[in-house]
């Protein structure tokens, strides 16, 4: 890795309170401060957030695209666990 | 899996339209093909500032200064968005960047021409921030996703772009009969190195097959050179200007405009070094980041600094 670029960091935008953080990207920087104010100046130009996530690259853990089949197989058969699998009476109506 | 395997998996998901991640099993020359192309888009838009910034210290207005500055600041970020997509490939930013200031790595050939005029600051951000988008809009759709993605927020920033380049242009096209004379050089020193910014023609482009086979180009030079002058005729004429290009002429047949091919012995020669401007950018790029120096030095000796306080 580069010498004098700092680390890669992983930055997740919340676009309005209440919603989810979303990945929007990456930047480098040295520290976490630094990371978080990168972070603004690149990814919120616009408005785009009103909070942010900054992560260093080598602490987030990931599945590999190898292993998807057998990963997620686990939840394949399931289709109790959603709820059109369910009869309810037409004199119920919605449920 | 053997090798065989991966490569049919690769192959079903550009057929099947999907993208193709970090992590994902790529060919060789897929990841090379995406480490030039990402890397010569990212130096484009670094070096990008440079013609522009020449003029924000005598921007004619204080609203001129803060949008040139705005603009400008947005081909920084648009640089280091496409840095990181390129480093999700496995190159490090820092051999990127030495790429670039050692003359190895290209970027666009239009940035080596001067802004010699205010009306030049129209131009670019009008033609070449258009031909760019027009590009770009296309590559929001490419194979590789972290690319594409960066694309998307490219795109969205860049509207802007042509929209301020195109409101000087108006304001000197409906000014004083010098501003318009202004205007008119600029277009006329503008147009056919922005036709140039598709590239050679599709007969003589070595890197279009694969990158349309690939999908990390959906559409050829020619096509999108085409689509460019169609778009950008009406915005001429409504400035009252004049194309510079006498053999420019609507073709009903096609529905679109025939037109000359810019002169592509200075578009190879402006490419290998020999442009106007080549060896003032490569130093400003050099100088730059030779003064960037002590505060990579001193922002790393604080982090470390810090870490062993933290530590102890």
């Amino acid at each position: 890795m580069s010498d004098n670029q700092g680390p890669i960091w992983e930055v997740f935008v919340q676009k309005k309170a209440g919603q989810p953080f979303v990945h929007c990207g990456s930047l480098h920087a040295f520290d976490k401060e630094m990371a978080l104010q990168n972070a603004r100046d690149l990814y919120t130009r616009r408005q785009e957030g009103c909070a942010l996530w900054v992560v260093k690259s080598s602490e987030i853990v990931a599945s590999s695209p190898e292993d998807i089949g057998p990963f997620f197989e686990p939840s394949n058969d399931k289709v109790y666990r959603h709820p059109t699998f369910y009869q309810i009476p037409d004199a119920i109506g919605h449920m | 899996m053997e090798n065989k395997q991966f490569e049919d998996v690769f192959e079903a998901k550009l057929a099947k339209n999907e993208m193709i991640e970090p992590k994902d099993w790529m060919p060789d020359n897929y990841r090379k093909h995406l480490i030039r192309q990402i890397s010569q888009h990212a130096h484009s838009e670094i070096v990008g500032m440079l013609p522009e910034g020449n003029w924000i210290t005598r921007a004619p207005s204080l609203r001129a200064k803060v949008v040139l500055l705005a603009k400008v600041q947005d081909e920084g970020g648009h640089g280091l968005y496409l840095y990181t997509a390129a480093e999700t490939l496995g190159t490090g930013r820092d051999e990127l960047l030495e790429a670039l200031h050692t003359g190895k790595a290209k970027y666009s050939s239009i940035f080596n021409y001067p802004t010699l005029t205010w009306a030049d600051i129209g131009a670019v951000g009008w033609l070449v921030d258009g031909a760019a988008i027009m590009n770009q809009v296309m590559l929001q759709r490419t194979s590789y996703g972290p690319y594409a993605r960066a694309m998307v927020r490219i795109c969205k920033e860049e509207s802007f772009h042509q929209r301020q380049g195109y409101e000087i242009m108006c304001h000197l096209s409906f000014g004083t009969a010098e501003q318009k004379a202004m205007a008119q050089d600029a277009l006329n020193r503008w147009w056919f190195p922005t036709m140039m910014m598709f590239g050679p023609p599709d007969s003589e482009s070595p890197n279009s097959e694969n990158a349309l086979k690939w999908r990390i180009k959906r559409e050829s030079n020619d096509q999108l050179r085409q689509r460019f002058v169609n778009q950008t005729v009406q915005q001429v004429e409504y400035l009252g200007l004049t194309v510079p290009d006498p053999k420019l002429k609507w073709n009903e047949e096609k529905k679109g405009y025939d037109f000359s091919e810019p002169n592509w012995v200075e578009f190879k020669n402006v490419i290998s070094g020999n442009g106007p401007c080549n060896k003032e950018r490569l130093a400003a790029r050099n100088q730059a980041h030779k003064n960037g120096e002590w505060v990579r030095a001193a922002a790393q000796a604080f982090a470390k600094k810090r870490a062993q306080k933290i530590a102890a």
